[in-house]
Order: structure tokens, then sequence, then C-alpha cells
């Protein structure tokens, strides 16, 4: 009899669903239907019946051909060139869960290594203007109970996000919102007319790059001062009206995206955007939210922080403390300086998301991609380690966009012999400490963590 | 079989009024014991003093706002992270130290348990995630109550016994301890940006006031019979004038019981009193209204308090009242993070600098120490910083120092740019009170670890209990003139024996100990409308499934579960 499991999480984007349905075959082995998701999160379950996924490391040979190794071979390797190396770089976590990031905290420290994530470029200057802002903010379920004005600047989650504004924010009847999208205002604010712009009830088809001075109208507005009859392409007749609709509402929701933080005024579109939010609390309730992209790359902010006290660009190098300096040891920026001579990519494909140049500089040394499928990152690898789907066929806590921690389940039998995140750096760093010849630090009997039992309720 | 004998040290143990004599402490298996065998290994304290292991009633160390302070102030660990110790993780952080610091730094200062004060429910997975990374000590959790919709719908009706057995519910859920309120109502209104600043202000729809919230709460954790009372941060935090709503509050008590089976003698517990304890109109007239509030403290029974005493550092304010952090915001416009979290509570972060040249900074220090001067039992009254409210817990010992040497107070009078405002708004310049070493150990041991229904497990030395044990650099018979002597005994320990391990030894850490993570277990006969209440809000409301709500036990490794049976 096929099984159906519910309130499953799914492991695309930063909406982090938890209410997908996936009907699994009797032996736990094949995904047969995936109900709720939308068609990305979809694929990613069917993705996992794949039966060319790869189940053990491949190393690349001296003639330029990857063959497959053992898992202890690859522990062997990666501990080895770990240690070889003055300033490794481990980099990526937005698909997997929070056991992994915690798990290569202390490979990390051991190595010496500089630890980041793919906020690193994306999110990155969200958390430079969240340094000398602040950010307030709240959980989705407030957006869908209380929110009537959802102002979305730089993204468009109709593409991005898909079920975003269905369970969160435009669509839904929540407790004090009982009428849906009809008693929500929406405002789009974005150079393109995007999908989520169509939805909108004002759209600003702002000038490209022009966020910051769009920001700094309507604060100029909402504080009582006049402001020029154009300001970034919008008329100020718009920009009165969507000023009022902010000062007007119960509660004020605003979202941002890559279109804030990857135009020009980067941070600073940021910053002014929470100076936006804290001026509207003096009139009504605002909040904001970072439309984060993969469902758990708010996960590695929340786990360093709490174990080296930075969400990014940690340098562990020194071997004494730990060192945050974007720019200085920023992922991107270490590369292209050529300070890297050790690059494990997990999670994450540095191969297609990275700049060419940057991925040329780490390619001039060893490479080592810890993923579950092939990717552009695993194929131009040195190696090449396999690991369960977390989300799939391992569990574990994610964080939501909204930084809420969800305990996905897993939904399939892991496939024979591969290990998952956790178990794979704990093989990498007990192998480091043999050849290093340390006593292993375990803060709490390790064997303890691993496989999830199921929820009692 | 271990043992360990702790030979020759002056042993200070309220719990078997034991104030100073020289006796050995003798530890096997992780308890103590009546006596070991020749073969254990000796930690000789002679000529030192040796306590149990500090109990911390009330410190935000793990968990979601916890983690917005660490992630949103870099500048918290510039110059302030230790270099790493060779076998131990790095360590960083002041104000809000990394989880590695926070089990370390109290393993340094002889604290075993520490409570975490407020946990957000739906986010009580990370609260765990974060226990679990905090070495050596002992934890537990306190999920917020006081603004949660099923509550406040339920206590609007009168049904004290559904409160309960949601409180139940959710205790378990959450793998948590027991019920905490933080600025019951208020926090529901910050919900639209409002507050709710009286004890009769309604609270926006669900038109019920501050103080039925309470009294309801008092009673459903009696008829629950919880280890510990209700833990409860009052409303109108922190403004001037607001000691008459806190003794107002605190006379809510008065008509409640305690029911329990762990030696709990008090109702409520009022956290960091300090900051309710102001009198005056505005911060120009700001003055100390401790006298008042420990005058009723005093004659009251069902009550016990912990200080919250201002250390005078730069810190990082965090707190589930949401719109206190608004409010503070707007006085030092600093940075904010705030964060509502759907149908439960909201927390609020803003770094604050207590500046000894402000004026209300030293009045507030002082407030602190004579809560704890006016104080008549020892043992209802316990040292807090409201970690890291008011300053870090690594400041305990420089309150202790305080609390113990008028020299030591005087020297820091001294040095206030307004001293003489200071004098002038408060009482501390008059009071010579020096607390002895019996009372600070009752204000860190026994004290705390009775309030919290685990008298019997931590917080004393007697035959049974939990071997913590910790060991200070101070000669009972001979104490320092010095008052500088004794904070830096209390700020890294000689030895501490946790859990009948030795996990440091002359201040550094050797161990990282077996910790486990406390949690209360109610069982109660399952009530139909509570269980429906409950999924159909899932269903409606949250935006998380139910399935993935409750804690699930891999994230709690090591329990130690406390079982309340109402079955029966």
């Amino acid at each position: 009899m096929p099984k159906l499991i519910t309130q499953v999480g799914c492991p695309y984007c930063g909406s982090s669903c938890d209410d997908i349905e996936v009907l699994v075959s009797d032996d736990g082995r094949k995904v047969l239907e995936v109900h709720n998701a939308c068609i990305i999160g979809n694929n990613l379950f069917h993705h996992a019946n794949d039966s060319t996924r790869p189940m053990l490391p491949r190393r690349r040979q001296p003639d330029g051909t990857m063959k497959e190794i053992s898992f202890e071979e690859a522990v062997d390797y990666t501990a080895k060139t770990l240690l070889a190396a003055k300033k490794p770089l481990i980099y990526g976590f937005g698909s997997t869960n929070c056991e992994g990031m915690s798990a290569v905290g202390r490979v990390a420290e051991k190595s010496g290594a500089i630890l980041d994530n793919c906020a690193s470029i994306c999110h990155g200057p969200s958390f430079l203007a969240i340094f000398d802002n602040g950010y307030p903010s709240c959980t989705l379920g407030e957006v869908k109970n209380r929110a009537d004005c959802v102002v979305f600047w730089g993204c468009n989650p109709m593409h991005a996000h898909p079920r975003h504004t269905s369970r969160y924010s435009i669509f839904p009847r929540g407790f004090f919102t009982g009428k849906g999208q009809m008693a929500r205002t929406i405002i789009s604010i974005d150079p393109r007319e995007t999908d989520t712009a169509k939805l909108a009830d004002i759209h600003y088809m702002l000038d490209q790059g022009h966020d910051y001075e769009l920001f700094d109208a309507f604060r100029t507005v909402l504080r009582g001062h006049d402001i020029p009859d154009m300001v970034a392409g919008c008329k100020k007749e718009d920009i009165l009206k969507g000023a009022e609709a902010m000062k007007k509402a119960r509660f004020v929701m605003i979202f941002f995206g890559m279109g804030c933080t990857h135009t020009d005024g980067r941070n600073h579109n940021i910053d002014i955007a929470i100076s936006l939010t804290r001026d509207l609390n003096t009139h009504t309730k605002a909040s904001i939210m970072a439309m984060r992209g993969h469902y758990n790359i708010a996960g590695p902010g929340q786990v360093w922080s709490w174990q080296f006290g930075f969400p990014y660009c940690i340098d562990l190098s020194k071997g004494t403390h730990a060192h945050m300096n974007p720019g200085e040891t920023s992922s991107i920026d270490l590369a292209m300086r050529d300070e890297i001579d050790c690059f494990v990519n997990v999670g994450t494909d540095a191969g297609a998301h990275w700049p060419i140049d940057a991925v040329r500089h780490v390619k001039k040394h060893p490479f080592i991609t810890i993923d579950p499928n092939f990717c552009m990152a695993s194929e131009i690898a040195d190696l090449h380690i396999p690991v369960r789907i977390a989300g799939v066929d391992e569990g574990g806590v994610v964080y939501r966009m909204d930084n809420v921690p969800i305990q996905f389940k897993a939904v399939l039998k892991g496939l024979s012999g591969v290990p998952s995140d956790e178990e794979l750096f704990d093989m990498i760093y007990e192998r480091m400490c043999v050849l290093t010849q340390t006593e292993p630090v375990w803060l709490t009997a390790k064997d303890d963590r691993k496989y999830p039992s199921p929820a009692v309720i | 079989m271990t043992e360990i004998i702790v030979r020759g040290g002056f042993v200070i143990d309220p719990t078997q009024k034991i104030d100073g004599d020289v006796v050995d402490v003798a530890i096997r298996d992780g308890k103590i014991v009546d006596k070991v065998g020749s073969g254990a290994k000796i930690i000789d304290a002679k000529g030192k003093v040796v306590m149990a292991g500090g109990v911390d009633v009330h410190a935000h160390v793990a968990g979601p706002k916890v983690n917005v302070g660490r992630l949103f102030r870099p500048e918290d660990k510039l110059f302030k992270s230790p270099m790493a110790q060779e076998k131990f993780r790095v360590e960083s952080g002041f104000s809000i130290p990394s989880t590695f610091k926070t089990g370390y730094d109290y393993a340094r200062m002889g604290y075993a348990f520490v409570m975490e004060a407020a946990m957000p429910p739906l986010h009580s997975p990370h609260v765990h995630e974060e226990i679990h990374d905090t070495p050596i000590i002992d934890e537990a959790a306190l999920p917020v109550f006081g603004n949660n919709w099923f509550v406040m719908d339920y206590l609007k009706k009168g049904e004290v016994e559904n409160t309960a057995a949601y409180i139940a519910w959710l205790i378990r859920a959450t793998k948590g301890f027991g019920v905490k309120l933080v600025n019951p109502g208020g926090t529901a209104a910050w919900g639209w940006g409002l507050n709710c600043l009286s004890l009769d202000d309604p609270v926006p729809y669900f038109d019920i006031t501050p103080a039925e919230i309470i009294t309801g709460c008092l009673k459903a954790n009696e008829y629950l019979g919880l280890p510990h009372s209700v833990h409860i941060h009052q409303n109108d935090l922190g403004n001037p004038g607001n000691y008459r709503i806190t003794i107002d509050s605190l006379k809510l008590a008065e008509g409640v019981k305690p029911k329990n089976r762990f030696g709990r003698e008090q109702v409520m517990h009022s956290t960091h009193i300090q900051f309710h304890s102001y009198k005056g109109t505005n911060w120009g007239d700001f003055e100390s209204g401790a006298k008042e509030v420990m005058d009723y403290v005093n004659r009251s029974k069902g009550l016990t308090i912990d200080l919250g005493c201002v250390t005078l550092d730069e810190t990082t304010t965090m707190t589930a009242d949401g719109p206190f952090e608004h409010h503070l915001n707007s006085l030092n416009h600093l940075k904010w993070a705030n964060v509502d979290v759907e149908l439960e509570t909201a927390a609020g972060v803003v770094p604050y600098v207590y500046d000894p040249n402000i004026k209300v900074c030293g009045i507030q220090w002082a407030i602190g120490l004579e809560l704890g001067l006016f104080a008549k039992d020892m043992s209802k009254t316990f040292i807090t910083t409201d970690h890291p409210n008011a300053g870090p817990f690594t400041r305990y010992p420089r309150v202790i120092k305080w609390l113990m040497s008028k020299k030591a107070r005087e020297a820091t009078l001294d040095s206030f740019k307004h001293k003489d405002k200071v004098i002038g708004a408060t009482h501390i310049h008059s009071i010579d009170r020096e607390l002895t070493l019996y009372e600070i150990a009752q204000m860190t041991r026994s004290g705390p670890a009775k309030c919290l229904g685990m008298g019997g497990i931590y917080g004393g030395l007697a035959p049974g209990m939990n071997a913590d044990v910790a060991v200070f650099d101070l000669n009972y018979k001979d104490m320092p003139s010095d008052p500088e002597k004794i904070e830096k005994a209390f700020q890294r320990a000689a030895y501490f024996i946790k859990s009948g391990e030795v996990v440091l030894k002359d201040g550094e850490v050797q161990s990282h100990g077996h910790k486990r993570t406390v949690w209360v277990n109610v069982k109660m006969p399952e009530n139909p409308q509570v269980t429906r209440d409950i999924s159909q809000s899932f269903t409606r409301d949250y935006t998380v499934g139910i399935q993935n709500y409750p804690v699930r036990d891999y994230l709690v490794p090591h329990p130690f579960v406390i079982d309340v049976n109402l079955e029966a």
C-alpha cells in the first residue's frame, strides 16, 4: 500500500511550505505523487526518484575523468585537503538542514576555514543594513492574520516564491483579514511589470537603480514635507497616494528582494527601507522582511550566530577567534583576490551562481562539492561527495524566511550508504582529529542526534 | 563508580543550615552522598568556601531574540571575545555571548542550572537547538503565555480548566518548564502597535484586561500544580511611576494558595523587579521606589522576586515586551529589531548603554541593589541582571561584591558624574547593610532552586542532591577587606564539579561535562474542547502544521523530565 505522508516541508524556496502531501511507494523508496506543492517543489520531490542519482563519491583522475571512490577515501581526501590548506573556504548551505550547519562549525574551526553561506551573494547587503539599523519584523502568520497593506519591493514572489502570495501575503483569509485579497492594498515597486506587479493595486514602475530616492520620497511625505513632481520616474501624486495608503493601513508589511539588495545603493536601500518601517510605526504598525531565497538559507545565519556570533563571512583562520568583515572575509572578494587555497561547496551551486572569474580562481586549488545531485559545481570539482537530500530523504530543522524553525521530515528512505550532511561532516571531523592526533570535541553525545524520530503530539 | 571528596572547606549550604562549618562533601556517581571510600579523588578546599552549584532563575541565554541580538550586533564581539583554548570551541561576544561561551562562562562562575526566561512557543525548536549547543550547564525554558490567543480567549470566558489544559499541552509540545507572562495583554496589543500600561487597559479585540490574565494564569498554574509558579514580567516596565502598578499586580497573588508537591511556597515570581520599582513622573524627577515595593514584598507570603541589577555596562536589551523596546528605541535612537510571533507573543531587541555619567542609569543601579538590601527573607530574593537586559550574567560577581560591601558601593557612587543627584533620588547612600556569604548562597543557590520547585535537586549539598559543587577562593574566617577580591573569587571558581565531574579547575574549563535539558511533562485527561480548538487554530490561523510544531525528541538528547500527573 502506498503511504500518504502529510504536512511535509518543501525543500525549495524561502516560503518553506510545510503543508505538502507526498504519496510514497510501499517500500518507502519512490515518490508517487506530490500534492499542494508548486511546480518547482513538486519536481524536487520527484527528482529524488532519479535512478542516476550519485550514490558514491567521485574523484577526478589525472586524465580529467571522474572515477567513483569509497566514502572513506573521500572523507580522508577532504580531511587532508582541509588540513593542508592555509585558508580553505567552506561555502553554501542554502539547501541543507541546520544539523549539517552545526556539524560543519567544528570542521571549520579545526581547519581554520572561512565559513560563508549564499547570503554572501544574495541578502548579504541586507545583513549590513540590519547591523546598522535593526530589523523590525514579524512571522508570516502575522502578515496573513493582520496585514492590510503589503508592499513588494524589488521582489517577484509569483515566480520566485510561488506559494508565498497564497499562503501568507496576498490571498489568504486570516483572523483579522477575513476578506483576503479584497481587504488588502497591494503595492509593487519594480522597474518591470512582473506577474506580482500585475496583481498590485499600485505599481510603481520606477527608474532602475533609483530605489533609494523613492524610499526617501515616501519618508519625506510621511514626515509631512514636500517632494518634487517626479521622483525616480514616479509621479508625485502617485507617491502621495501610496504614502497615504501605508499611513492609513492598520498593518503595513514590506517585503524586499534582490531588486533592492543588488541594484545601485545595495545595503543603503535596505537601510532606508528599515528607516521607512520605523517611521511608519509612529503612524500605525509596520514590519519588514527579506524575501530569503532558499528553504533554509536563514538557517546558517541563525546557527552560526549562536555558535560564532556572526551570520556569514566568518573567518576562523586565525584559530583563536571568529572574525567577520564583509568585503575582506566574503567569498567572492576572497576568491577574486586569490586568497583561497581550497574550496568546499556545500548544498548550493557556486559553479552556476558565482561570477566566472571567481570560479576560475577557486578552481586553481582543490575544489570539493558536497551535494546530493549533479550540478555545475559537482562537474568541475576535484571531488564530488553525494549526501541525502534534506527535506526528502533526510529530516531536520530549517528556518523559514521569517526565521521560524520548521521541523522537516524525511519522506523517503535514504539511498543505501549515503550519509546526511551532518554525518559526513562528523566523519570528516573525526578523520581530521585522527590525522592531527587530537581529541574531538563533542558538546553532547553525538550519537543521540542522528535519525530524528517522528513527532509525538 | 566515580568518587570525589571535597575536603576541608568552609561549607555554606542554606538547605542544611550550614554556615561556614568545615565539612567534607562526598560525591558518588553524580550525587552527593554521606561518605565515600578511601580511593576517592580528593579536592583540597582548605581555606576556601564550598557552595552548591549556582541556580539562575532568569536569564535570556537561548532562542530567537537572543540570536537576533548576536546577529545584529557584530560590535559586541569586537575586542570582547577571549582567545580560544586548546580542546575547546571558539568563544565570542560580551553581552550576548555565543552558546559555547555562555556554557563556559557560567561554569567559570560555578553555576549549574540556568532558566531561559522567555521561549516563544513557535520558536521552541530553535531554543532547544541552542540549548543543545550550550555546554556543561543544565537548562530549562519558560514558554510565554501572557499574550497567547488561546489563553486570552479561555480566560475571557472564565475557563480556568481549559486554560490549564492548553498550558499543559503547550508545555509538553515545547518541552518547556512553566508559565511565563510578559507584559500580559500589552504585547498582544502591540500586534496593532498599541500597549496595555495599566492593569485595566483592555486588550484590543480580546477585550480582557492584564489583571484578568494574571489572575487566571495564577489559578491555572496552581490547578496544574506545576513545579514553578507563574513567572511574571509586569506591565509598564521601565517607566517612572510604575511602582504602583507593580504593587497592584503583586497584590493579585494574595487570593491564591500554592498547591504542588515540589515544596514551592510562592504563587508568583516577580522578575527583574528593579525595572518595576520606579517613582517620579518623568525622567527629570525620576527616583527610587525600592522601599515601597520591598515594604509590600516583605509583608506578603506568596511571592518571590529577582533583582535585575543594572551593572553599568554597554549591553543589549531584549524582551518579549515588544512595545517597550519600541519605546526604548525612541529614547536612545539606536538600532531596533522586533519579532511579532503569530498568535503567541512578540519580542524586541535594542542595544543600550548604562552610562555612569547619566543620572538615570545611576539611579537604576542603586534601585537594583536597594531591593536586595531592603529584603528581609533572602531565600525569596534572587540575584539576576535579567541577562542581558540590565547587564550580562558575567557581572553577577560584581553584583555580589556591591551587595556584600558598602565600601564597593560607595566607590561606585563616587565614580558617578551626578553622584549627588543619584544620592538624592535613592536610599543607597544611607544603607549600611552588607550581605553575608550565607545570604548570597540563599540568593543564588537554595532560594531559586526552591522557587523553581527543584529544591531537592539543585542548590544544596545534602545527600541525594545533584553533585554540583563550587569551590571559591575566599576564606570564610578572614574575608578580604578589598571588595575586588570578592568579585574576583566569584568570577572564576577554584573548582567546579558539575554532576559529579570536575569541569573547572583554577578558573579554567576542563571538560564539556554532561549537560541536561529539564522539562516538565504534565499528564492530564484529554480535554476534547481544547484539543479541537488547537487543531482548528492550526488549520486556520497558524502558518505551521500541527505535526511540525511540537519539539521532536532528538532535539533534546539529554532530557531530565519532571512528571506532573493529573490523571490519577
